[in-house]
């Protein structure tokens, strides 16, 4: 009875040791990626193609196109320096719309677009009512490309 | 002595709390719910945030409380502020878990995903997680004495977590959307600020009297275990 507890104490003080580990020294400093920018998958050389990545950008004006075949869904995903081409398959969400950001999951291929089943919504940190958009009032808030380009 | 008066002083202040916290919500409910305008992006939808971002901040203060009792249990070795600390991570716990819950909720129509590992949400489960692991380290330990000091000790080296989930949005690339209230200014129209800011005054004073409730009874519960421990031993002994 008495070397359950003990075991249980050095278990409990374990996981919380790997947790606040984790938070310090693992995935969670400067490296952490969530996702990449059109700049950096343009930029992606043979070897990672085929590979699954999560790319974020503005949905381009004018680009979102649906194949009257196939019913995918094409599109170009921009951060305002490289613009990517991304093929998609399935229900977008309601939230995703040209010149709106998106994440977009996905495989980078050797035709050098993105190939995915899976698009995210990433929307701004301002809140309005709808005739306060209209009338073209603005709030402040972060550059979209700028909350791309963060580390 | 200091824990009769403390105790005192919750009790003659709770009633306060809880009937301003509940004006508070009402309000805020009200003007959330039914007064204030849609989104013109989310729609309807927005109408989760009056829920959800005050209960994070609410769990946020909650751990706030926590850290701030453990120094001070630290450094004082009062065991009813040992109680306000235990009081405070089991309702850090419910609060946390309503605010990842209801963020789900919410995240699933706007972003069309329940979950995504963003430095925000796991930073925000972290902190779910180390007050489990806090009152499961407290449940492992007898001395009562021994179970304060090394819970409060893991209290502090869990704080560098609130100022991550805080900033992980400004900081790192996340799918969470950035802060709407920074340096930059307030990026929530007024029609939606004031129910938010009604919610959030609410569920701190909702907070503060269920912790202030909460340490009572740990109080009184270890007051009765400790006569049951003298009498048992005067049965014993005679």
């Amino acid at each position: 009875m008495k070397s359950n507890k003990k075991t249980a104490i050095i278990i409990s003080i374990a996981m919380i040791a790997a947790a606040i580990g984790y938070l310090i020294f693992g995935n969670f400093g400067k490296n952490l990626v969530y996702f990449f920018t059109p700049s950096e998958v343009s930029a992606f050389t043979q070897d990672r193609y085929g590979k699954k990545v999560r790319v974020a950008g503005l949905v381009v004006k004018q680009s979102l196109k649906v194949d009257p075949q196939t019913k995918n869904i094409n599109f170009e995903l921009t951060d305002g320096a490289a613009v990517i081409p991304v093929s998609f398959t399935g229900v977008p969400p309601d939230l995703f719309k040209e010149g709106q950001g998106a994440v977009v999951e996905g495989y980078w291929e050797a035709d050098r677009r993105l190939h995915s089943e899976m698009i995210m919504a990433k929307h701004s940190e301002d809140y309005m009512p709808p005739d306060m958009k209209k009338e073209g009032k603005t709030l402040p808030k972060k550059d979209f490309f700028k909350t791309l380009k963060m580390d | 002595m200091i824990a009769s008066i403390f105790i005192a002083k919750l009790r003659k202040y709770q009633n306060g709390f809880a009937l301003l916290s509940l004006l508070f919500l009402s309000a805020g409910l009200y003007t959330g719910l039914v007064v204030s305008p849609p989104d013109y992006y989310q729609g309807e939808v927005v109408r989760i945030m009056y829920i959800h971002v005050p209960f994070a901040e609410a769990a946020m203060a909650a751990y706030t409380v926590l850290f701030a009792g453990s120094l001070w249990y630290l450094w004082k070795r009062e065991p009813v502020i040992d109680n306000m600390c235990h009081a405070a991570a089991g309702i850090g716990i419910l609060f946390t878990s309503v605010a990842l819950i209801t963020g789900s909720i919410w995240a699933k129509p706007t972003w069309n995903t329940w979950w995504t590992w963003d430095p925000r949400l796991v930073s925000f489960a972290i902190l779910l997680l180390i007050l489990i692991g806090y009152l499961m380290l407290r449940s492992f330990l007898d001395d009562p004495e021994k179970e304060a000091r090394y819970s409060a000790v893991l209290v502090i080296i869990g704080f560098v977590d609130l100022p991550i989930v805080h900033f992980s949005v400004e900081w790192w690339r996340t799918l969470h959307q950035p802060l709407s209230i920074s340096t930059r200014g307030v990026s929530i129209a007024s029609s939606m600020l004031y129910p938010l800011s009604f919610m959030s005054i609410g569920l701190y004073l909702l907070l503060a009297y269920l912790i202030m409730v909460r340490t009572q009874m740990l109080y009184l519960e270890h007051l009765l275990e400790a006569k049951q421990g003298r009498l048992l031993s005067e049965v014993h002994s005679s």
